[in-house]
């Protein structure tokens, strides 16, 4: 019962008052991939479709059903990465690291992949329960380039799904695959992702040291890797967590 | 030195050719987003284009064009490639 | 588990990691780069088919809109062409809701008074709340509703990156940041949004910069003013095919003189209370896409209409009402609004414009959109009625309230360069944490509205112009 508490004061945190039945799903990609097409077709919500990084500033929220289900859409800030210390990749990932999304669906570019998935490689360290949706497929046809949908899926071990937002392909395909794993009890477990040994040694050293804490939500592989990183404003939002939890 | 392997700064890349990053010199925040688009060592660039006045420089990096200016780009080192 | 108990573990584990990290020669943030990204082309690799084929029509529209001797050039005909395309298709729908309205009064005023209801009442509601709605629907509505959507098909093409890495030159000079460019566009919608949309400026100091001078850009509630005294003043004296161009060509210059002003400010500042260099800046330029035409113009459409409507109601018509009554209650010979326009008459005219007008600015700080309605309203309640259905009705009015071309280009630079309505103020606090910013926002562009009338008007008087 104080899991369901706690869920419900952590997204109260950022803002996000769903009701209990709802499903909470966050929506993350790098700028420029159509994300808000992405949000405004599976809403029909009309915010404005932005071409510019960083357009969507301020966390767009929407609703839509499916499957009997409703389902509350989080639109997040387009970032790159989640690991710098700008206030919009900040909000991203104090979201889904902390606003317990029930899923979180990235955005990526067909036609840039390999940068795209540096950040859905970074969501899926976060959390399992993850659908990858690789957009703008049509653009990346008139290209020359072809993304195996597949073998991605195999890659990754979560959802993926290949869609043109902006005609509607594949927006049926990207529901279905939103509501199993929102309503899955247990999530799958994503491919992870393979360091150099120089990596590994440390982060086993570390998570040694966080044994008797980090059980629970917060993934410890993933808490010792940022704690190598050094970064600050990842340990105030671990900060922030804490005290909004003990609170 | 062999030629080809010379080691010159991105900004010195007149625009239409490549270069192969062999090392990022830059600090602090910059340096966390210069690596997070993916421009760490060993990574193929291409200067597409200067701005009118020949700062910023567009690059091409992992099939996305990235602005950056000059004196930023003095930083990052690169081999010429062909 | 208490609260000491998870900051110590945090600070052991914090401290560890950093002796880590030390051992490794601080290159373990790098690697962990590398690696991820070492993982992503992996996959990558195995998923992606490419047979790529060459930026085409990227490379072609760039090689224009970003080159030496085209990008500036092509920069301004873009803007004065959507300036052009407002004003011209403008006219009509303005001049047809005007007729609307004024019907639609004349009906009010006839049901009145047949209905026994008191003068004062017809006075708040209809020549107060109505006609305040009435001239922001007509006035502001028209432009808005063409402007937005052009703008937006510009956006979406993906102009927008490619003007701030035309300006980001100029912006780095002034020590300020290419994406500030990026700011300035979504000033054009609302101010207090440019102000939220300065997040995605890295540095802080650049980022309070764009803050502080975003309000240079006229927003939409501004942006309507200058096209209505550019057309019916400036342009008002020429003959009719030319009006157009030479109002838009107006329009335009004010926007330019925003952005030179934009400059000069940044300049400044980061001389001053912003001290500092220009640090770095990261844009991406995303491939063009031809915009959804149809969708794009009706969506852009509906919002702006909405929005414009929403403001309307919500401060057009308490203003209005406001007004009306201020204007209607007599201390004396005058009314409250004579007394305190004649208490602000020495000021006005300092900056070539009278006391009326500089206190409509002021009624208008919660919304630049009730400006106009505000001044008519005063102006008609001093002097003799007249109906306003149309730009030369209005045109008329000003000229009977002393207006010379003077006052027209004081009412403009006044009207692009003074304070930032209340919501961009709090959304500036919001975004800042800080009252002293709100403070700077509220009085950069005061002193600096105040110092360009001044100059500008003593120059002309000088020279013996007027």
């Amino acid at each position: 019962m104080t899991a369901q508490i706690n869920k419900r004061v952590l997204r109260e945190h950022f803002g996000i008052r769903a009701r209990p039945e709802q499903v909470v799903v966050a929506l993350a990609g790098n700028p420029n991939v159509g994300k808000s097409t992405v949000f405004n077709i599976l809403t029909g919500l009309r915010q404005h479709t932005g071409n510019w990084p960083g357009k969507t500033v301020d966390n767009a929220q929407g609703v839509f059903s499916y499957r009997h289900t409703s389902f509350l859409l989080v639109d997040l800030p387009g970032t790159y990465s989640l690991l710098a210390h700008t206030i919009e990749e900040q909000i991203a990932r104090d979201f889904i690291c902390f606003g317990h999304p029930d899923a979180t669906l990235v955005v990526l570019d067909a036609t840039c992949l390999e940068r795209n998935l540096n950040l859905a490689l970074q969501v899926l360290e976060i959390t399992p329960r993850v659908v990858i949706c690789v957009n703008l497929m049509d653009e990346a046809r008139k290209k020359g380039i072809i993304v195996d949908i597949k073998t991605l899926e195999k890659e990754l071990r979560v959802p993926v799904v290949g869609t043109a937002a902006r005609i509607g392909e594949g927006i049926e395909d990207l529901k279905e695959a939103l509501w199993q794993v929102a309503t899955q009890s247990t999530p799958g477990e994503p491919a992870p992702v393979r360091y150099s040994p120089e990596v590994e040694e440390a982060v086993q050293e570390l998570s040694s040291a966080l044994e008797a804490v980090a059980n629970g939500p917060l993934n410890r592989r993933w808490l010792a890797l940022r704690l190598l990183d050094g970064n600050p404003s990842i340990l105030a939002g671990i900060n922030t967590y804490f005290e909004l939890l003990s609170n | 030195m062999e030629i080809g392997t010379a080691s010159l700064s991105l900004a010195d890349l007149p625009a239409g050719s490549a270069g192969c990053i062999t090392s990022v010199e830059v600090g602090g925040l910059l340096r966390r987003r210069i690596l997070d688009l993916g421009m760490i060592p060993g990574t193929q660039v291409r200067c597409v284009r200067k701005a009118p006045w020949g700062d910023p420089v567009a690059l091409q990096v992992r099939g996305s064009i990235i602005a950056l200016r000059a004196e930023d780009l003095k930083r990052i080192k690169v081999s010429p490639l062909n | 588990m208490g609260l000491s108990y998870t900051h110590s573990w945090l600070d052991i584990a914090s401290d560890k990691a950093e002796e880590i990290r030390q051992r490794y020669d601080n290159r373990i943030a790098d690697l962990i780069v590398n690696d991820l990204y070492s993982n992503a082309e992996e996959i990558a690799r195995k998923a992606v088919i490419s047979s790529r084929r060459s930026r085409g029509w990227d490379k072609k529209l760039d090689d224009i809109l970003t080159s030496r001797r085209f990008g500036y050039p092509v920069m301004m005909v873009l803007l004065g062409a959507v300036f052009w395309l407002t004003i011209v298709g403008a006219n009509y729908p303005s001049d047809l809701l005007a007729l609307l309205f004024s019907r639609l009064q004349e009906q009010l005023t006839r049901f009145f008074s047949v209905t026994a209801v008191p003068g004062w009442f017809h006075g708040v509601m209809v020549l107060g709340l109505f006609e305040g709605v009435a001239c922001v629907v007509s006035v502001m509505l028209p432009p808005m509703a063409i402007f937005f959507p052009l703008f937006t098909l510009l956006e979406d093409l993906g102009y927008l990156p490619r003007v701030a890495f035309n300006l980001d030159h100029v912006f780095k000079r002034c020590g300020a940041c290419g994406k500030q460019a990026l700011t300035m566009c979504m000033g054009f919608g609302c101010n207090a949004a440019g102000v939220v949309s300065c997040r995605i400026i890295d540095s802080p100091r650049e980022r309070i910069m764009a803050m502080l001078t975003n309000n240079f850009v006229p927003c939409n509630g501004r942006f309507p003013i200058l096209i209505a005294i550019g057309t019916i003043f400036i342009a008002g004296i020429l003959p009719y095919g030319l009006q157009s161009a030479v109002a838009a060509g107006v329009v335009t210059a004010m926007v330019v003189l925003g952005v030179l002003i934009t400059f000069g400010v940044s300049w400044l500042l980061s001389h001053t209370i912003l001290r500092g260099e220009a640090s770095s800046m990261v844009l991406e330029l995303p491939p063009y896409r031809m915009p959804q035409v149809v969708p794009v113009i009706y969506r852009s459409i509906i919002d702006r209409t909405i929005f414009v409507l929403r403001r309307a109601i919500i401060m057009a018509a308490p203003a209005g009402a406001l007004t009306w009554i201020l204007a209607n209650t007599y201390i004396g010979d005058f009314s409250i609004i004579v007394h305190v326009a004649t208490w602000l008459q020495p000021l006005g005219q300092m900056i070539g414009m009278d006391g009326f007008i500089l206190l409509a600015f002021i009624l208008g700080l919660p919304a630049n959109e009730i400006v106009i309605p505000i001044l008519l309203m005063m102006y008609l309640s001093t002097g003799q009625m007249v109906d306003f259905t149309s730009l030369e009705e209005l045109r008329q009015i000003l000229i009977n309230n002393g207006w010379t071309w003077l006052t027209a280009v004081n009412m403009m630079l006044f009207t692009l360069l003074h304070w930032p309505c209340t919501t961009t103020l709090l959304t500036v606090y919001k975004e800042s944490g800080s009252k002293k910013w709100t403070a700077m926002s509220f009085l950069i562009p005061t002193v600096t509205a105040f110092l360009v009338c001044l100059v500008f008007t003593q120059a002309v008087q000088l020279l013996g112009l007027v």
